[in-house]
């Protein structure tokens, strides 16, 4: 199976590395194929972001993303540009913080977590991004948590480590908790 | 011979293209750089920059690429492998010093990570323009040999294929990636370095003052032994036509046997040095020959027209020069068309032509380059080549 | 054929001569030097290589019994600098000319000396373009007759002892091709000091520059020479513009310690990472 992933935010917030990671933590512990793409452009710090990741159990040829099946917006600015591209019943990943989500139509659920806001809680928002893929991992199940957990060694800082690997716990943690508040509400529902 | 531990390293690893072409080179025993930063191959010449330091390498910064390739040359004179690294405008400032290389026969590996040209172009993005330009860049008449790497894994196994190949045939070597296959990142397996099978030049021992640095001795692929730098044998080495001993010698004559013998090092060992990769063409009627990274957007579009039921294979260019004439022409006979897909507006699909010789049907797919081609037109043109 | 052997049969390739030169040409004269300076400075000859580009000059490398070699027009240094940085035991010579080194190959000549890789450039200036037919160099003096500038030359010259003390050479020295035992000496001392060292020898072109600006055969070049040239160590090198038919100050002008390329790349490696760090100079073989 092929699922196509893009990260997205503003060029700064780490995207670039949680696609590095998330290829690393398939192509090297996860027993899968993996090729991440990224825009290469005179960007400057601050502008939008992205990085495109092609995860698949068969050896990828085309390795570019055109429909992702998940998109993870880390920016308004990502958000709006990436999302009509989004797959049908494809998931949408939010920093709420930072994401209004303009859906008048009530047809989108994003999976939203404070990410920023927990890295900044772990003393730095350089961290959003490994909040965020821990959430992503719990979220999604796309890439195992396992394999982040040996893909992060080696990627960041060595003196950061401990801390990088607070944050993404942090992140799975949250996104544990609320796929089983979400299950709850559905039961509640029905 | 097996690579020297010290360069390799060893494992798995998640690298993009220009990173792997790196550590293919510091496996294969380069310990000399000199290069001028241009995007989209920086990346190549920083790797090393870092790496080198602990490994007995030397990385020098130069003050253009005219500078960088005169420099490989010299270094490798010293009996260094060496490399440089760079893109299309640096690329075409390296051409002259290309020709002195292919003259005086010093084995040196040149990568050229391809974006869009012409002229300063597209910086940061794709093409595959530079093709012709390797093999006529630099003036006169010589051969080269250029490989195409498709990803990452082969940036690394090609970058040492080439260092290979320049020792074995005294040759300048070009690695000719592009700008999507340098800017992926995929899985690299690094091989222990008791697995990696390094090639170095032959050299000459035999008495100083019967040292000729251009005489052929019978069973060397017409590759003459090479002297290093300070090792006694007081040579001349020159970029005019020059005769066995390396001593200008300007006439029609020496001018015929120096040329010819460059050329005919190369084409005739075609066989040895060509690589390709086919993909179901058993019983195909159409061949998409492609390379670098459109045999990958290429897949998807035989893949799209397999699921139509279209008869269609691809062969991939591993070594764009020399051109594998050979196994072209077998297929030109057996198929009803071929189609080139290239980042470009056809440069290889004239070499193509030239070897299909109207024994079947030539289609191109051009491109003038900044993304790759959407496979839906590979496809369309795919099944105009199978009507 | 003359049986007795040349007293410098040992460092030229006698089986090439007669060389290319015309009669009363510098460039002669300066391989003489060389070949002296070679004895002089003791060094092993298989340890010594030779690099020209192109040009009447760039025909030495031809002439010069080492590991030499003839390169393209302007790339001598770099070709120099790729050998030299590769292998750090070579002694490393570029013989070039005016032309070749500092038109053309300019910008390589500046940026070596602010490296300091430690080659020694030996630039013969016969102020003009000689191999080609005498064409309009960067050194030519107002207002100098060339093909290329037949009404007489209106830009300005390099001063070139100026130019590479800029941009760094740790030796810098300047003579005519007369002045053979005072070239010899510069250039034995060049041979042994450390870093990118310079000498300039001014050089008669009798053929094409003296007889297009009436200034008589090679002997008339020495006599001026002879008369004009002013010996002036430790000149200031703002000073030693060579203007038209006026006075050649001629000398050693800087002799100073900076470290080479490879000194300061093991400095900082040695710095950085400690005794993980194999210092360059002395692993390469």
């Amino acid at each position: 199976m092929r699922t196509e992933i893009r990260f997205s935010g503003l060029g700064g917030q780490g995207i670039i590395l949680s696609g590095i990671l998330s290829g690393k933590a398939a192509a090297l512990f996860g027993n899968k194929h993996a090729t991440m793409t990224q825009s290469f452009g005179p960007e400057a710090r601050g502008s939008a972001c992205s990085a495109q990741l092609v995860v698949s159990d068969e050896k990828i040829f085309y390795p570019y993303v055109t429909r992702p099946s998940i998109l993870v917006a880390m920016s308004q600015e990502a958000y709006q540009k990436f999302s009509p591209d989004l797959a049908e019943n494809g998931i949408l990943i939010i920093d709420e913080d930072l994401v209004t989500v303009n859906d008048t139509n009530g047809q989108i659920s994003p999976l939203a977590i404070p990410a920023t806001r927990f890295a900044e809680g772990l003393g730095n928002r350089i961290l959003a991004n490994l909040v965020m893929l821990g959430f992503f991992s719990a979220a999604t199940e796309a890439i195992s948590p396992d394999s982040f957990k040996k893909a992060i060694p080696g990627s960041v800082p060595e003196r950061f480590l401990d801390l990088n690997m607070q944050a993404f716990g942090r992140g799975h943690s949250y996104g544990t908790e609320s796929a089983a508040e979400r299950t709850r509400q559905i039961r509640l529902k029905a | 011979m097996k690579a020297d531990a010290k360069g390799v390293l060893t494992g798995a690893h998640y690298l993009d293209g220009d990173h792997a072409c790196a550590e293919g080179a510091l496996a294969a025993g380069c310990r000399f750089f000199a290069g001028y930063p241009i995007t989209p191959s920086t990346e190549v010449a920083e790797r090393i920059a870092s790496r080198f330091p602990l490994v007995g390498g030397l990385f020098v910064q130069m003050e253009d690429e005219l500078a960088s390739m005169a420099a490989i040359l010299g270094a490798s004179w010293a009996g260094k492998k060496s490399m440089t690294v760079t893109s299309g405008p640096g690329f075409s400032l390296m051409m002259e010093n290309i020709g002195l290389g292919a003259m005086t026969e010093t084995p040196c590996v040149i990568v050229n990570v391809q974006r869009g040209g012409p002229s300063t172009g597209l910086p940061t993005l794709p093409g595959q323009q530079d093709m012709m330009q390797a093999r006529w860049g630099s003036h006169g008449d010589y051969e080269i040999i250029a490989v195409v790497p498709n990803s990452p894994q082969e940036c690394f196994d090609l970058t040492i294929e080439a260092f290979n190949l320049s020792e074995k045939y005294r040759v300048p070597v070009m690695v000719m990636m592009d700008e999507c296959v340098g800017h992926m990142t995929e899985r690299v397996d690094i091989p222990a370095a008791s697995e990696l099978e390094v090639y170095n030049r032959k050299l000459y021992d035999g008495p100083k003052d019967q040292y000729l640095p251009y005489k052929v001795e019978n069973g060397n692929g017409q590759v003459p032994l090479m002297a290093n730098a300070g090792d006694g044998y007081r040579f001349h080495i020159t970029g005019l036509t020059h005769d066995e001993r390396g001593y200008p010698a300007m006439n029609a004559e020496v001018q015929q046997q120096c040329v010819s013998r460059l050329m005919d090092k190369i084409t005739g060992n075609a066989a040895d040095i060509c690589r390709y990769e086919e993909h179901r063409l058993k019983g195909a009627e159409v061949v998409v020959v492609t390379y670098g990274i459109s045999s990958r957007v290429t897949m998807r579009a035989i893949e799209l027209a397999q699921a139509k039921g279209l008869s269609v294979g691809m062969f991939r260019l591993i070594t764009a020069w020399p051109f594998p004439e050979k196994r072209i022409k077998e297929l030109a006979e057996k198929v009803k068309s071929l189609v080139m897909v290239e980042l470009n507006m056809g440069q290889m699909v004239h070499e193509l032509e030239r070897c299909v010789a109207g024994r079947a049907k030539v289609f191109l797919s051009p491109h003038a380059g900044g993304w790759v081609h959407d496979p839906d037109d590979i496809l369309k043109l795919i099944q105009e080549a199978a009507k | 054929m003359n049986e007795a052997a040349h007293p410098m049969e040992s460092i030229l390739r006698m089986d090439r001569m007669p060389h290319i030169w015309c009669p009363g040409c510098g460039i002669g004269t300066v391989v003489t030097a060389f070949a002296m300076a070679l004895q002089q400075a003791g060094i092993p000859l298989d340890k010594i290589a030779v690099v020209s580009g192109i040009g009447c000059s760039g025909r030495v490398a031809g002439y010069i019994k080492l590991d030499s070699f003839h390169t393209t027009h302007g790339r001598a240094i770099p070709f120099a600098t790729g050998l030299k940085l590769a292998n750090p035991e070579l002694t490393v010579v570029v013989i070039s000319g005016d032309g070749d080194l500092i038109a053309i190959g300019g910008n390589h000549f500046i940026h070596a000396a602010r490296r300091n890789v430690d080659i020694k450039v030996f630039c013969i200036n016969n102020f003009n373009y000689a191999m080609t037919g005498g064409q309009l160099g960067p050194t030519t003096p107002e207002p100098a007759i060339t093909t290329t500038s037949p009404y007489g030359a209106f830009e300005n010259p390099f001063n070139l002892p100026f130019l590479a003390e800029g941009s760094g050479a740790v030796y810098v020295a300047r003579w005519t091709a007369l002045h053979i035992r005072r070239l010899t000496k510069s250039m034995t001392e060049a041979l042994l000091k450390k870093g990118f060292s310079f000498v300039e020898i001014i050089a008669p072109c009798p053929t094409l520059y003296s007889r297009r600006n009436r200034l008589g055969d090679g002997l008339d070049e020495l006599r001026h020479y002879h008369d004009k040239s002013v010996i002036k160590h430790g000149a200031d090198t703002r000073e030693l513009d060579i203007s038209y038919r006026d006075k050649i100050v001629m000398g050693k002008f800087v002799d100073r310690e900076r470290p080479t390329f490879v000194e300061a790349l093991d400095k900082r490696f040695t710095e950085v990472f400690g005794k993980k760090y194999e210092p360059y100079g002395k692993v390469a073989t």
